[in-house]
């Protein structure tokens, strides 16, 4: 007995010293818990001081104040003091597919092709990446796994990010079809003498055309007998049918512009702007058409040397304040590690303009909101899944965001991770622990 | 065919006015034709500032003999009566290709990079070419001579545009109908340089600008090492560039910064360049001024932006918008403070756009004798000619434009271009203005006709009662032709007249008919009152026309682009009252306390402050902290990386900074004040940083810190071995971890001999490269290392322990928390990433908690960006670690401001509020690590470089400005000036290994 013991602790120490396995996924709930005491955000805009929340079989099944008379279930864990927050989400992520930017044989995230409406980011999705368990101790518990590259890039699905596979991890599989739209402008061909200036894209028509007719073909294919079966084409089916999103990747007025012309030429159910830098521009007609955006990734440079420094910081309240319905996305260079930066966005956001509630939405409800799952997850409210986290102080700034539990679907789950290993280990060297 | 050959030759020869004495000739009699050749009645500009009212210009030979208004005519001579016309020197260009075709093709088609040279028995570096002679490649091109001609020019100075030292150019006169016998004026004229690299060697030192800067300085010393004899192989780029060296310098750097850049090369080695400069003088003067250069400009003045389509039309910025408004007042601000320039065709699209252009700047304030002079007198000056071309003094050559009138007038013709004495026709010289209305009779039918257009194409309308009769006309060498229908409009015939004119007033001549007929014709010119009023009428409302067009300047800002300031903010004393100080000395975090500064330092700090004459600002609930400090940036600079060679240590960033880079400005509003700009991490050892403070608005010699700590930066890992640049890459030493250790080893040792030799007192070989490494290896100098992973890290501080120096700093030390303790024993510092990992292999085991954990264990701790985006928010970036690694927050915020301070050696004059500090400080809305905090105000040395407020305005101001050059530039395109497509200039964020 002794000995097996000995080497319960031998083959644990194992693991954490070489580091290749991952964070364990955590159980299934079976216990109930009642947290008091915190200030609990609700992401919807509200907020508990005081609260009592409670949850069981990895639901949420009470939402109200400490002081509340009514009977708390299972465990109660004293959270007064600290805050708690719906798990955020990452949207439009490349988490999992990716694990090494420089390592090719690493990267899962861009297939050859330009219409690859069929392609499935979900079977690629590496739960057990050192990357996406870094997510979780400040607070990004869900992401919608995104491919990239051509016009059309492939299926998303979303996730949370604590499961043995990819299919243990799915919140909503396929749940849209990401369509990178034409570029109005074009960059010079520096390799062959030309200006690296941009110029605009003379080609922009006819790309906008061949989409046009890719979707025309795509719905007459639909209508009829589908043999001989044509993959992409089925794909497509479900933005017209309204089982998927259409997600284009836009950035200016006349895209974004076009695209909603486009979509609603097309019969797509159901669009979302991702990107939208210049999304305060055509205000109106995302108000008209009801189209949401998830925005760019707020810490970056405006695109002109004219613009304001704080352009990009200051965007998602000028939309929110118009009634848009805005959530935030982190896409660009070293996406993925910087994916646990995202709260962060939502703090810059709250800087500039919006309230923190509001801005603590755009990662949390707006967010599940535009990707369709907030009937489960996005806040904290009865029958909701138990996904949150209980962080020491203000979640959206990182001087005060520090995790000490964090759940996802009831399930407690572990903070740690291979650079949290690397800090106790280096830490106990020098004994300054 | 062989007549026609045969007559050519006889053209020729008669040409061929100077043939000289012991040409054998067998074609018929030797005749040398030395009549003279006088020009009367003239207004002569004998220079820019010289002019004889209808005086005379005798000439002789291709010379001039005389000018004056009581010049004595010889007999045999031919006069040509010039009442009315002008007379001025025909023009030179001094920055020509003319004639020498740019070599091509690069021999080595391998597509891995050549670090060696393809000549031998040169300079090491291909691009080096002094040894090149434009007259080696020269072959006159007749075509491009008339073109030139007939824009006025006399002379053209070519070279080979190709190669950083480009060799000889060569003086030509256009002279399209002589031999090159007399077209070679100067055989070897000027030495030429440019900041581009040989089209015919894929050699790859030097990849940047800073590069090519070092190289030109090596030369220089190298070129003085082979004049004393100490260089035993033979160099002929290194002879020819000692031989060229009486020679002026002629360099092209296309901008005022290069010209800045340059012009410092040049003073260390004594050479005062000519620059061919960008046309953008202008927005620099102050400093253009102080370099005391001659400057050759182009006229490529930019067109409006098509700016109908306001999707693409948002996407200009106000700098490029400006400079449609601005550059054309650049010549008359060049003349404003007494620089001396010449103009040239030199990046005009076309030769012909030059006169408009030039009119667009003397529209700007040009006066006309500065544009001749430009074209004429400071160009032959410049190329040392003074005496033979530029202007029409006795003896020179006789290079001359008749022109109808003033030169600089938009309607004015150039009638002719004599180059040495032999006419070449541009245009018509006495045309007969015909246009008027005529009555004429042919047989018993009456005829009206009127004859309207342009001197060049006239229009004709003949009619006969009131019938309209379809008609043709055409004038030529005094010659009318016209051609109408015949009043039968049921037959297609045609009545046509020729008529030789010889006074306007009675056209005399015959006319034929369709039946074969002829008949005198004759046709008398009336005078209406109606015509005169019309004349009269057009010129009025085309003075009203030029009165509405009188232009808008723009003002000029500092830098000259959005946020520039239109006079320099001044340095202030500025009181805080009762603010919460962090002041990163002993005394930590004080509460309500007043903070004054006066003269650009930190004057006082306590409780209620008076001070007289202070601006009191009201820091209750703000924070004032001292300015954030980035120990690795890449911003405000024109160049990152020298990557031609595995060492650089002879590049410096401090050759290359860009005051203008909106970066600049951002950072300010992110609270940054110093900023150190790393070389990047191509080559285990890299260039010469700089340390500069964000003052924007300022020249580039300005941000640098007096007397500032010398530093270097080192690379180590992934980069420096290549790892991440394809499969080409895999030539260079070293290409693995194992050779970045030999590198040093090497180079170290080799500048310890080298410094040894120089202490001898024997003579020795100056080598910009050693000398760097001498001084670290002396302590003067200070590395800091871009460096991932442990075993790197420590093998550097042993190699550094073998040459009995310390690294002074490990920048981004992403593993630094695994040597943390073999890091303090040698006594470095650690400027280090928050939370980058995970984009390459060799960040694997980075963690956001490594600053944690070396401040922990003793180490210096920085925390910096590497990125132009997230340096402005390097307090956010330092919050960090109070989320991992729980540090303190007093702490935290050194390591953004006191830590950096302290590894560039700056902490004696900022990093902390200390009185005696340097004033450069930031107030806070907020916790300044809070991402809820912004910086309201940011000051440097006492001056607000950002205020927020002030940036509320400039918002304003720059829209207004914005739409206000738009509506110009619509209105320009309605009026039919030509427009260029939209194109918007994007600049990329520099990081580490960005290659240029």
């Amino acid at each position: 007995m002794k000995h097996f013991k000995l080497h319960i602790i031998l083959v644990a120490l194992l693991f954490a010293s070489t580091a290749i396995a991952q964070q364990t996924p955590a159980p299934k709930q079976t216990q109930a818990y009642s947290i008091e005491g915190a200030t609990a955000h609700l992401g919807n805009g509200k907020i508990i001081e005081n609260s009592l929340i409670m949850f069981e079989n990895g639901k949420i099944v009470f939402v109200g104040s400490t002081p509340m008379k009514v009977a708390r279930i299972g465990e109660i864990v004293d959270a007064r003091g600290k805050h708690i927050y719906p798990g955020f989400i990452a949207p439009n992520s490349t988490l999992g597919l990716v694990e090494i930017d420089a390592v090719r044989a690493t990267k899962d995230n861009d297939e050859v092709g330009s219409m690859n409406p069929h392609i499935r980011s979900i079977i690629a999705y590496n739960t057990e990446s050192k990357i996406v368990e870094s997510m979780r101790p400040n607070g990004v518990l869900m992401a919608q796994i995104t491919p990239r590259g051509g016009r059309i890039s492939g299926t998303s699905s979303i996730v949370q990010l604590d499961a043995w596979n990819w299919e243990d991890a799915i919140i909503k599989a396929d749940d849209g079809i990401h369509l990178n739209w034409p570029n109005p402008f074009s960059r010079g061909r520096w390799w062959l003498g030309e200006p690296a200036t941009l110029k605009a894209n003379k080609d922009y028509n006819s790309q906008v055309e061949e989409l046009t007719s890719y979707f025309t073909e795509s719905k007459a294919y639909n209508t009829g007998r589908k043999t001989p079966s044509h993959l992409p084409f089925e794909a497509l089916q479900g933005l017209i049918d309204g089982t998927k999103k259409l997600y284009v990747h836009v950035s200016n007025e006349k895209g974004i512009t076009d695209a909603i012309n486009f979509s609603k030429k097309n019969n797509v159910k159901s669009i979302v702007i991702v990107g939208g830098y210049e999304a305060d521009l055509v205000m109106d007609l995302l108000k008209q058409h009801d189209v949401p955006v998830l925005l760019q990734r707020v810490h970056s440079t405006p695109n002109n040397n004219d613009e304001d420094y704080d352009a990009p910081f200051k965007l998602a309240n000028k939309l929110v304040e118009a009634g848009v319905l805005v959530g935030l996305e982190n896409a660009g260079q070293m996406e993925r590690m910087n994916t646990r930066n995202l709260p962060f966005l939502a703090g810059t956001c709250a800087a500039y303009g919006l309230s923190k509630e509001d801005a603590l939405s755009l990662i949390t409800l707006n967010t599940a909101k535009i990707l369709g799952i907030d009937d489960k997850v996005g806040s904290l409210e009865v029958g909701k899944d138990a996904t949150f986290f209980i962080s020491e102080g203000d979640a959206l700034d990182m001087r005060t965001n520090k995790l000490t539990n964090a759940y996802i679907q009831g399930r407690e789950i572990s903070l740690e991770s291979h650079q949290t290993k690397l800090y106790k280990r280096y830490s106990k060297k020098y004994g300054n622990q | 065919m062989i007549k026609k050959y045969f007559m050519f030759t006889f053209l020729l020869c008669g040409f061929m006015l100077f043939a000289q004495e012991n040409v054998p000739k067998n074609d018929g009699v030797k005749a040398r034709n030395s009549n003279y050749t006088a020009f009367t009645n003239a207004k002569i500009h004998i220079s820019p500032s010289q002019v004889i009212e209808k005086g005379t210009l005798l000439i002789k030979d291709g010379k001039v003999v005389s000018t004056g208004t009581s010049v004595v005519i010889p007999n045999n001579c031919i006069t040509v009566d010039l009442s009315g016309k002008s007379i001025y020197p025909s023009f030179i260009d001094i920055y020509s290709t003319f004639g020498v075709a740019k070599p091509s093709g690069k021999p080595n088609p391998s597509r891995s990079p050549q670090y060696d040279a393809n000549r031998e028995g040169y300079y090491w570096n291909d691009h080096i070419r002094p040894d090149q002679n434009a007259i080696d490649l020269y072959k006159f091109d007749s075509k491009k001579a008339t073109e030139l001609q007939k824009a006025g020019f006399g002379v053209v100075n070519t070279h080979i545009e190709d190669g950083i030292i480009r060799g000889t150019g060569t003086l030509i006169a256009l002279n399209t109908k002589g031999t090159n016998a007399n077209r070679i004026l100067a055989e070897k004229s000027g030495q030429y340089f440019g900041t581009r690299k040989s089209n015919t060697s894929r050699q790859s030192y030097p990849t940047s600008l800073m590069g090519t800067m070092a190289l030109l300085r090596q030369v220089n010393m190298d070129a003085d090492w082979y004049a004393k004899g100490n260089i035993k192989e033979k160099d002929r780029a290194l002879e020819a560039f000692l031989k060229n060296k009486n020679q002026v310098q002629i360099m092209e750097v296309g901008n005022k910064m290069n010209a800045l850049r340059f012009d410092k090369v040049g003073d260390q080695f004594n050479t005062q360049y000519v620059f061919v400069g960008g046309g953008d003088e202008y927005e620099n003067i102050k400093d253009i001024k102080a370099t005391n250069a001659k400057f050759i400009i182009p006229l490529n003045f930019p067109d409006a932006y098509d700016m109908e389509d306001p999707f693409l039309a948002k996407s200009v910025d106000l700098a490029d918008l400006r400079e449609w408004n601005q550059r054309p007042s650049n010549p008359k601000t060049l003349t404003d403070n007494n620089i001396d320039f010449a103009f040239s065709t030199y990046k005009l699209k076309e030769t012909k756009d030059l006169m408009p252009n030039i009119l667009k700047a003397i529209d700007a304030g040009l006066s006309k004798e500065k544009a001749l002079a430009a074209l004429t007198t400071i160009p032959a000056q410049i190329i040392g000619q003074s005496n033979s071309i530029g202007s029409l003094k006795v003896g020179a050559y006789a290079n001359f434009l008749i022109t109808s009138g003033d030169l600089f007038e938009k309607d004015t013709k150039i009638h002719q271009n004599w180059v040495t004495g032999i006419k070449n026709e541009v245009s018509p010289m006495n045309l007969t203005d015909i246009r008027g209305n005529y009555t004429f009779s042919l047989g018993k039918t009456n005829y009206d006709l009127s004859i309207s257009g342009t001197i060049e194409k006239l229009k004709a309308k003949v009619k006969s009662d009131s019938t309209s009769l379809g008609s043709k006309i055409s004038f030529k060498d005094d010659w009318m032709n016209l051609t109408f229908s015949t009043l039968d409009t049921t037959k297609q015939e045609y009545i046509r007249i020729v008529s030789n004119v010889l006074n306007v007033e009675t056209l005399n001549g015959k006319a034929y008919f369709p039946n074969g007929n002829e008949m005198t014709f004759q046709a008398k010119k009336k005078a209406t009152e109606d015509e005169k009023d019309e004349k009269n009428g057009d010129s009025k409302s085309k003075k009203d026309e030029e009165a509405t067009d009188a232009k808008k300047l723009f003002p000029v800002t500092y830098p000259n682009m959005a946020y520039g300031f239109t006079t320099l903010p001044q340095q202030e004393t500025i009181l805080f009252k009762n603010v919460t100080v962090w002041t990163n000395e002993k005394e930590g975090i004080l509460e309500n306390t007043d903070v004054l500064i006066k003269n650009g330092k930190i004057s006082k700090i306590g409780k209620n402050i008076n001070a007289s004459g202070a601006t009191v600002v009201n820091g209750k609930g703000k924070h004032l902290t001292c300015g954030i400090i980035d120990e690795h940036a890449h911003i405000a600079t024109s160049s990152v990386n020298e990557a031609g060679h595995n060492s650089t240590a002879e590049v410096t960033i401090e050759d290359v900074l860009n005051p203008e880079d909106i970066n600049i400005y951002r950072n300010l509003a992110g609270g940054v004040t110093s900023i150190q700009i790393l070389h990047g991490s191509a080559n285990p050892i890299g260039g010469r940083s700089a340390i500069i403070k964000l003052k924007w608005g300022e020249s580039a010699n300005n941000l640098l810190y007096e007397n500032s700590p010398k530093f270097i930066k080192f690379a180590l890992g992934e980069n420096v071995k290549q790892s991440n640049w394809g499969d080409n890459a895999k030539t260079r030493f070293p290409q693995t971890r194992m050779g970045v250790e030999q590198v040093y080893i090497d180079y170290f040792q080799r500048a310890k001999e080298y410094d040894a030799l120089k202490k001898s007192g024997k003579p020795y070989r100056k080598d910009l490269e050693m000398e760097t490494l001498v001084e670290i290896i002396n302590k003067e100098r200070f590395i800091s290392c871009h460096s991932y992973i442990q075993s790197e890290i420590n093998m550097l501080m042993k190699v550094a322990e073998k040459f009995d120096f310390n690294i002074n700093t490990f920048t981004h030390i992403l593993e630094g928390y695994k040597v943390a303790d073999k890091m303090v024993k040698h006594g470095v510092g650690g400027s280090t990433f928050s939370d980058w990992w995970a984009y390459k292999y060799e960040v694997n085991d980075a963690i956001p908690f490594n600053a944690a954990i070396m401040h922990n264990a003793g180490v210096t701790v920085a925390i910096n960006s590497d990125d132009g985006e997230m340096s402005r928010r390097l307090n956010q970036e330092a919050a960090k670690s109070v989320k991992y690694g729980d540090i303190s927050e007093e702490e935290a915020w050194k390591f953004v401001t006191l830590n950096p301070a302290k590894l560039l050696h700056i902490d004696d004059r900022v990093g902390s509020i200390k009185v005696g500090k340097d004033a450069d400080i930031v107030l806070w809305s907020d916790n300044p690590l809070s991402i809820y905090a912004k910086a309201e105000r940011t000051i440097i040395e006492g001056v607000t470089y950002f205020d927020i407020e002030r940036d509320a305005q400039l918002r304003k101001s720059i829209k207004k400005e914005k739409n206000e050059l738009t509506t110009l530039m619509l209105q320009a395109k309605n009026k039919g000036l030509k427009t260029k497509p939209i194109e918007k200039k994007v600049k990329a964020h520099f990081h580490c290994d960005t290659n240029f």
